[in-house]
């Protein structure tokens, strides 16, 4: 079959099941752009690139699948980096398909030229510059079988504009084989013995989930598990709804800013089964204390992931649903008769330790941030997709609204950048139309695409912002309040634009509550609204996140309320 | 801990851009080059580069699962201790003044290498061997004064069953 390499894209996207690309059209792309346009596929416009990278992450989590996004050289991909980073840190599969000048002009310094493969090497899983027509096939089949497989991640491949031109002989790719690159899926079952062993005879076990879980789908496997063997689980902020956050074995999240319960039971527990996470430095602390009474087991797909940052008494290899499935069927096996009774002085210590040290906040007269958090959970029941901005709003947001369902917390977890939020949620609903998307924002994060307003409400992407609106850099202002003396070093965002007739401006519907008393009122007007809405909400502007671990510091030392 | 050497040999897909893949993760990760080799096997399409490295075991590990997981490296190997072969070469520019000449000429024979270029204030002195042999040539012509050093970096292969 004769097609040119557009042509040949679009085939190959079709067969990997792509429905939906986010992206921005120019030169270098414009033959790939006349080619999609005779598809089916959906094509998001943005109105910068970075929010496509965003959105396509946002698809891809909320519908567990690989995100895709097409944009043109030079601009159009170093626009795409902070999104690829993003992508990268949190493990998400997704494909970047950018334009290049044609193959002959490439290192002339061309119009319009960047080496985005060079650029983008360190934050990509792999990258590729297609170098002829005739290699295009297999390097877009790679490019996929990469995303998805092992542990996920964002693939780039830069397309020079004569390969999109050119006329070759298509033959289908059937299978992609790459000699070097064998994931490692099925763990060591002796090593998954040994954990068993251990649960049997621990007496303080704690589980801790982390985005691996979610990514794997192990959601289910996990909770089994963890109910079966009664044993207390956190998460990282990634890991939030791998188990149900309203269940009584739940810890709440660990870490920097996690429960008082949660980093208790961390540092004094004597097993900590860790599944599909990295041990951020958010999570660990001081790691020469972090869970240092415990035997570490630690499960992940990457080998590079274990080890890396804390000592491990049982590392497996693997991917986390399989071996939580066969730690499951092991586990039928084991003596768990009285682990009842076992557990009770345990949960019982918990139990205190979340009685006397709750997640709380001062009730005042003020409109306080958390109550906005906690209103919206209770007025969306809990399911709502829940996207956020970066810094106390998505603190707040992790630890007010709890995720009985993974697939549902879509937040910029190990690259923490601003301006993830309004495009992530975009590609959520794109991916759960029927579902509620909710951007937990910040008054600065959001200004960072706000443009992508425009995109939602040109694409009827019904998506609802809710700004938690401090006009501060609300996250950094709390850095410097505690530990710089309270110098406010140009954390002030004194001049904002009006939310509301922002709001109007993009065509969508703004709303705005200064009082706690009419949160519940611009909520439930604002969520029922057919379309995109932004909901502005004039917050205590010197609220801070608490608990609170200083950067270093054990994570059983917190500063609280 | 103790950083000890290693040397690690790798065979890679040969195509543009994978030796800055290497090297890029060895700057952006924060590990350390010694030495760094590089050139096509019998198979053009696989080359091997060789880096010997210094870290504390810890890093180590981490170092060669990073390298294991980066798609275009084929296979790696840790080539240290006796298991392999190793060698280096280098090209000793060296100061040659009429009295010193005969006892240059006397240690290139002793090491069993070879003077390439001759002049009136120099000697060029090409040697092949080991770090061990490499350090104590250097050391002795160092008091006659070396003006110029080109090393090529550490070669290694692992030997074959006996
Ligand atoms: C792109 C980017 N620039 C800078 C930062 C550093 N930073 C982290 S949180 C934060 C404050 C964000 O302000 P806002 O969106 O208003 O959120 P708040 O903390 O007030 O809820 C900043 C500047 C960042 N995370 N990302
Ligand atoms: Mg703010």
């Amino acid at each position: 079959m004769k097609l040119t390499g557009a042509q040949i894209l679009m085939q190959v996207l079709q067969e990997e099941g792509v429905d939906t690309i986010f992206g921005f059209p120019g030169g270098a792309v414009i033959d790939i752009y006349d080619e999609l346009d005779k598809t089916d596929i959906r094509h998001i416009l943005v109105r910068h690139e970075q929010g496509a990278v965003h959105a396509a992450d946002g698809y891809a989590r909320a519908g567990n699948r690989v995100g895709v996004c097409l944009v043109t050289s030079g601009p159009g991909a170093t626009n795409t980096v902070t999104g690829i980073a993003s992508a990268y840190m949190d493990s998400i599969p997704m494909v970047i398909l950018t334009g290049q000048v044609p193959t002959q002009l490439i290192g002339n310094d061309a119009f319009q030229e960047v080496d985005i493969v060079g650029i983008t090497r360190p934050c990509t899983k792999h990258n590729y510059l297609v170098p002829s027509a005739e290699a295009f096939p297999r390097i877009i089949k790679e490019a996929f079988y990469l995303a998805r497989s092992g542990r996920p991640g964002p693939v780039l491949v830069d397309i020079p504009k004569d390969v999109a031109k050119a006329v070759i002989d298509y033959q289908p790719i059937e299978e992609v084989r790459l000699k070097s690159y064998n994931p490692t899926y099925e763990p060591n079952m002796k090593q998954l013995k040994k954990v068993v062993h251990l649960v049997e005879a621990s007496q303080r076990p704690v589980i801790f989930a982390g985005g691996g879980v979610i990514l794997a789908g192990a959601a289910a496997e996990l909770t089994a598990f963890a109910r079966k063997v009664r044993i207390p689980v956190t998460a990282s902020l990634m890991g939030l709804g791998a188990f149900p956050g309203t269940d009584p074995l739940w810890l709440g999240m660990l870490g920097m800013h996690g429960t008082y319960r949660a980093n208790m039971s961390t540092g004094a527990c004597d097993l900590l089964i860790s599944i599909g996470v990295r041990f951020d430095d958010r999570v660990t602390g001081k790691t020469d204390a972090f869970a240092a009474q415990a035997k570490i087991v630690h499960i992940d797909i990457d080998p590079t992931s274990i080890r890396k940052n804390i000592p491990v008494t049982i590392p497996i290899v693997g991917d986390c649903k399989i071996s939580l499935q066969h730690l499951n069927q092991l586990i039928e096996q084991a003596d768990m008769a009285d682990v009842e009774q076992k557990r009770q002085g345990w949960l019982a210590q918990i139990k205190e330790w979340k009685n006397t040290k709750p997640l709380a906040y001062k009730q005042e007269d003020t409109l306080k941030p958390q109550f906005v958090v906690e209103k919206l959970y209770e007025l969306t029941n809990g399911e709502a997709i829940i996207t956020t901005e970066v810094g106390q709003n998505q603190m707040w947001a992790a630890q007010y609204y709890h995720f009985d369902q993974p697939n549902h917390f879509i937040t910029s977890g190990g690259l923490g950048c601003m301006g993830f939020g309004l495009p992530a949620a975009i590609g959520a609903q794109m991916a759960c139309p029927d579902k509620l998307v909710i951007d937990i924002a910040g008054d600065g994060s959001i200004q960072m695409n706000i443009q992508e307003m425009a995109t939602a409400v040109q694409s009827g992407l019904p998506v609802k912002v809710v700004i938690l609106n401090n006009a501060y850099l609300g996250m950094v202002r709390q850095w410097q309040e505690l530990f710089y003396g309270r110098r406010y070093a140009c954390t002030g965002m004194d001049c904002a634009p009006d939310f509301v007739k922002l709001a109007e401006a993009y065509g969508a519907v703004g709303l705005r509550a200064t009082k706690p008393q009419e949160v519940e009122s611009v909520l439930k007007e604002g969520l029922s609204a057919s379309g995109p809405v932004i909901m502005d909400f004039k917050v205590d502007r010197e609220e801070s996140v608490y608990p609170m671990v200083p950067a270093g510091a054990p994570i059983t030392e917190m500063l609280l309320v | 801990m103790e950083e000890t050497k290693h040397t690690m040999t790798m065979l890679v897909d040969n195509q543009p851009g994978v030796l800055s893949r290497v090297a890029g993760l060895f700057s952006g990760k924060g590990f350390n080059i010694e030495s760094l080799c590089t050139a096509p096997t019998m198979d053009p399409h696989i080359s091997r580069i060789t880096i010997v490295t210094k870290a504390n075991p810890p890093v180590i590990e981490q170092i060669e699962k990073q390298l294991r997981k980066l798609v275009n490296v084929v296979k790696l190997r840790d080539m240290t201790g006796a298991k392999a072969v190793k060698r280096e070469m280098a090209l000793i520019c060296v100061r040659a003044r009429p009295d010193l000449r005969a006892e240059i000429l006397r240690i290139v024979d002793i090491f069993r290498c070879k003077v390439i270029d001759v002049g009136a204030e120099h000697y060029i002195i090409e040697v092949t061997g080991d770090e061990g042999k490499l350090k104590a040539l250097i050391n002795l012509l160092k008091p006659m004064g070396i003006k110029k050093i080109a090393r090529s970096g550490t070669l290694a292969l692992y030997r074959e069953p006996k």
